[in-house]
């Protein structure tokens, strides 16, 4: 499986993640919440910044199940899901992820037939490699 | 202010054979395109002073330079985000030429995407931005990253598998009609298509374009010396690159409203500096690494509303006689995929009346390049 490859302005995601917490980059003078996380606000240019903890409640946007030609680790698991995740708390912040049925399934645990946009879903962790990352769950299972 | 339009015309297109896979090397191939491009336009390769093509472009201006035998070269410029920077390469020499940094410039694609690696393959180079949100989770391929958008799509417009048909299906037709094109001899009917595998749901394999080898150039000069070549000149009327605020590259989930791409940033600066509009487009070139794309992009373009591209491509309205034929080679879903490139080419060809699926006296041509990626676009005219 591929890990992400972290930078300076994503890394204090991933080591929120770590600590089981969904948190989101935000302006610190005018609080606009941003996502990918970058060095400076689009909005006030300030370059202050400090992290939001969010719910971890959000959507499913859209969705696609990949079938093969993929890489090894994801052929393996496929067709399985890869859903865009809209926050509740902030419905412009859109996380990749997927939907599974337990924290550390894997990504082909859920029917696809039972993915649908506008369901409620629900962040959980698992271990990727040497990082934590989010995993979603249906909030009706 | 000194002004783009009609200052500059595309005088020589040429191309190799496309295939699954060619012997010879991308050098050579790109070689061979320039070569025919220029005797197509009647220029000996010792004039050529300016270059152009992608950043993806694994050959280079130093080395095809050498090879044809080109004099001082005072222009070279390579075009970021794939293949949306097809016609970037021509509105990049175009300017050169309006503004004197050179006399005949060459854009070229050269590519063994057919037979050599799929770059998404490549786990080296994850980027970091955006890839370390996306790659992690299975959106691996392009085909991934539009399937995403292509099904918020369908979900908020009513669009359908049938919609992305009939856009497989008039770019089949026009192949049918190519002899240079791969599927030259593969008609699809609507049930190949609905009953074929997938590869992204819902992005089936006739949604997905070619995997080609194979290179293409043209050559650009002023307006004033393609009346001298051997052609009728086509005339580079408008152009412009598009990279809309807070855009995030082909996974653009992350600006408020992700259905508007890059292709209606860069109409907006293409019609403002065109002396027609939409409605008068005879003809269009409409990049199609993958079906959705065309929708979307009609869209952007101004052929229709927002959320109408995928019913503007009912009752035939892209095919040969319909309100907007499209991609009369095949497009990259089935003449060939170069990045674009063939929808340059094929474009001129229409303006020149020598098309292999020709609309009738066809004056007007829009060529986009990829949309979801930073994009450009071309309006040509005869």
């Amino acid at each position: 499986m591929l890990t992400p490859v972290v930078d300076e302005d994503g890394a204090p995601f991933w080591e929120y993640a770590a600590r089981g917490e969904l948190r989101v980059q935000a302006c610190a003078p005018c609080g606009e919440l941003r996502f990918p996380p970058r060095p400076c606000c689009p909005h006030c240019r300030s370059f202050d910044n400090e992290w939001h903890r969010m719910s971890g409640r959000g959507r499913i946007w859209s969705y696609v199940v990949p079938h093969p030609p993929l890489l090894p680790d994801y052929a393996a698991q496929a067709p399985y899901n890869a859903v865009v995740v809209e926050l509740l708390d902030a419905p412009h912040v859109r996380l990749v992820g997927n939907v599974v049925a337990a924290p550390d399934a894997s990504l082909n645990s859920v029917d696809p037939a039972r993915l649908r946009i506008g369901a409620g879903v629900k962040v959980a962790f698992t271990r990727l490699g040497d990082l934590t990352v989010p995993r979603w769950l249906l909030e009706r299972s | 202010m000194a002004s783009l339009k009609d200052a500059a015309a595309i005088a020589g297109i040429g191309q190799t054979a496309f295939a699954k896979h060619l012997p010879e090397s991308e050098k050579t191939l790109a070689c061979r395109a320039i070569v025919a491009a220029l005797d197509d336009a009647g220029i000996d390769p010792s004039e050529v002073d300016g270059f152009a093509s992608y950043t993806m472009e694994e050959t280079d201006e130093v080395e095809i330079a050498k090879s044809i035998g080109a004099g001082d070269v005072t222009f070279f410029s390579k075009v970021g985000y794939g293949g949306g920077g097809s016609c970037a390469t021509v509105a990049h020499l175009a300017g050169s030429i309006a503004t004197g940094q050179a006399s005949v410039g060459v854009a070229w694609r050269s590519r063994k995407r057919g037979s050599g690696p799929r770059p998404w393959k490549n786990t080296a180079v994850q980027l970091p931005t955006p890839g370390q949100w996306t790659r992690p989770f299975g959106l691996l391929r392009p085909a991934d990253e539009i399937g995403m958008l292509a099904r918020r799509y369908m979900h908020e417009y009513g669009a359908t598998r049938d919609h992305l048909f009939n856009v497989a299906l008039a770019c089949r037709n026009r192949a049918n009609q190519n002899p240079a094109a791969m599927m030259y001899e593969r008609p699809l009917t609507r049930d190949m298509y609905m009953n074929s595998r997938w590869i992204s749901e819902p992005l089936c394999l006739f949604d997905n374009c070619l995997e080609t080898d194979g290179a293409l150039a043209c050559v650009i000069v002023s307006a004033e010396r393609a009346r001298d070549c051997r052609h009728r000149p086509v005339y580079i009327h408008s152009a412009a690159q598009g990279l809309p605020a807070q855009h995030h590259g082909m996974v653009n989930y992350w600006n408020d409203d992700p259905l508007t791409g890059p292709a209606w940033t860069a109409a907006r600066q293409l019609w403002k500096t065109a002396d027609f509009g939409p409605q008068d487009v005879d003809v269009a070139q409409i990049y199609d690494a993958f079906t959705p794309l065309v929708p979307l992009s009609l869209e952007g373009y101004g052929f229709c509303g927002r959320g109408e591209g995928a019913a503007f491509t009912e009752g035939g309205a892209l095919e040969i006689g319909g309100r907007l034929p499209l991609n009369t080679g095949g497009g990259g879903l089935s003449e060939a995929y170069v990045h674009g490139f063939n929808l340059i080419n094929e474009g001129v060809k229409q303006l020149r009346g020598i098309s292999t699926a020709q609309v009738p006296d066809a004056a007007t041509c829009l060529v986009t390049a990829g949309e979801g990626v930073p994009t450009s676009a071309v309006l040509l005219r005869s």
